[in-house]
């Protein structure tokens, strides 16, 4: 049997470094995704390249017109974060969604979003604010925007060679805008989602001024419901706009049968979904 | 297969150990340590049976390599909780309060349990449920797990 291979990077241009040279070994971050996968067979690992202690990627800046978080922040680390609970309270909720405390303490961002399962649930958030991903490779790095990172099924915009380093968020300012994250799972603590909604709209005199809803589980990659956000921008929620989006969000993807649920199960919650969020935001003005 | 030294705090005491950094901590624990208080339940994250700490922060040992620790890392198992002669507070009410029947669960319900109350003294039940949501019983149906956590929290703060 050949020696399994460990690399360990104390800080970020060695993570990259080593990343470049082993691209047949993964980037090793909180391990609860790889190591599970590498253990039940599913993936065959003949190496890894531990980026776990690497203190760089850890950081959460607080900056003038963002917010960066490292890829290997926790989401305990996200959930703790003043900042974050400020400017991207649905991250925070996203996060606290996410299996029990010992997979929180440990799970990182980086490995959420690398992962890339459609069920990943920090990812519809991504979209709703916009993040951007920072690829760094031993040549440079790039910044790639959320709505050209996933590809296709577990297919990212990452190339071999690169590793995430941060995710910036743009500060925006949602001061009159109504937010929540809802994930449907078989129970709450360490579920896999069937479904999960991300949404955040302006709501004024009754009418939606702005709208964003995105899902996860519902398609491929996680994705925004831009048929259903046109249908809705400028106008009046009463039953009949209510109605509408429930029918349009079902209809506007085509998920699939699975070992965790059914496309029609699926497709039948994301318009319960948006009901709910509908009605509520009307209530709240 | 090579292997690696790391210089860690296990239950309060300095101790060099060594092991193959792909071994899961659990191993290291349990095989090379013979710390068997630490339990394996499913190996995939799900049950909390492996819990313990890492620098007063609760993981699965199941889900961490030897090779991620670092040099100085304090390690809390149960058995660095207190022992027959010395049970804790805690301990002793998992005894009193019916909180263990057949065991398996409970070294890591001890460890979630004590990770909790080092950081909120004074948790809800609610609180405590919300803490141990990553650790599973098949005996006890979990009342008497709470009852025990918050009856342990009582005597520690000194109001009973
Ligand atoms: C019991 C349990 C419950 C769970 N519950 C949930 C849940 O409710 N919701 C949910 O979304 N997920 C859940 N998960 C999955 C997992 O915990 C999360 O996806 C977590 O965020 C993964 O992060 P990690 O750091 O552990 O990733 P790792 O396992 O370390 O890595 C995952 C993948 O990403 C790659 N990678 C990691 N970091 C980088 C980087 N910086 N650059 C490039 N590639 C990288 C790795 O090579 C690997 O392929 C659960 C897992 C378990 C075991
Ligand atoms: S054995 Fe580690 S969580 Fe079950
Ligand atoms: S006491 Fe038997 S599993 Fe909890």
């Amino acid at each position: 049997m050949k020696d399994f291979v460990y690399h360990k990077a104390d800080n970020l241009p060695e993570a990259v470094a080593l990343n470049a040279a082993y691209p047949d070994y993964p980037p090793l971050a909180g391990g609860t995704d790889l190591i599970v996968q590498w253990r039940s067979g599913i993936r065959k690992l003949d190496g890894v390249v531990d980026i776990s202690c690497v203190d760089e990627l850890k950081r959460i800046y607080d900056e003038k017109k963002e917010i960066e978080i490292g890829a290997c922040a926790t989401h305990s680390d996200i959930i703790g974060n003043a900042a974050v609970k400020k400017h991207l309270p649905l991250l925070v909720q996203a996060c606290m969604s996410i299996g029990a405390t010992q997979i929180q303490n440990r799970g990182t961002i980086g490995g959420n979003i690398m992962n890339a399962s459609p069920a990943g649930d920090a990812l519809p958030v991504l979209l709703i604010y916009d993040a951007e991903m920072l690829l760094q490779n031993v040549k440079g790095e790039r910044w790639v925007p959320v709505r050209d990172f996933f590809k296709s099924y577990r297919e990212t915009a990452l190339e071999s060679g690169e590793l995430l380093a941060k995710i910036r968020f743009p500060k925006r300012d949602f001061f009159d805008y109504r937010g929540a994250y809802y994930k449907i799972g078989t129970r709450r603590a360490q579920a896999i989602s069937k479904v999960s909604m991300c949404v955040m709209a302006s709501v004024s005199h009754g009418a939606i001024k702005d709208i964003m809803i995105s899902l996860g589980s519902m398609a491929p990659v996680p994705v925004r419901a831009r048929g259903t956000e046109a249908l809705l921008k400028g106008k009046v929620i009463d039953d009949n706009l209510i109605h509408t989006a429930e029918r349009s969000l079902a209809d506007e993807f085509n998920p699939i049968d699975d070992v965790r649920s059914t496309a029609q199960y699926r497709s039948y919650v994301c318009g319960a979904l948006i009901v709910k969020f509908l009605r509520e935001s009307r209530i709240k003005k | 297969m090579t292997k690696v030294v790391k210089k860690v705090q296990l239950n309060g005491v300095e101790k060099m150990v060594e092991a193959s950094p792909e071994s899961r901590l659990l191993d290291v624990i349990r095989l090379e340590l013979n710390l068997t208080g630490t339990k394996e339940g499913c190996g995939e994250g799900e049950c909390g049976a492996c819990s313990i700490l890492i620098n007063d922060t609760l993981i699965n040992s199941c889900l961490v390599l030897f090779g991620q620790l670092n040099d100085g890392d304090k390690i809390l198992t149960v058995e660095g909780l207190g022992d027959a002669k010395h049970l804790t507070s805690l301990q002793e009410c998992f005894i009193t309060e019916g909180g263990t029947q057949c065991g398996m669960c409970t070294p890591g319900m001890l460890i979630a349990a004590h990770a909790l109350l080092i950081k909120n003294p004074k948790p809800t039940r609610e609180e405590i449920a919300e803490a141990l949501a990553g650790n599973l019983c098949r005996c006890t149906g979990y009342k008497k797990i709470i009852d025990s956590v918050e009856k342990a929290a009582k005597i520690m703060r000194g109001e009973s």
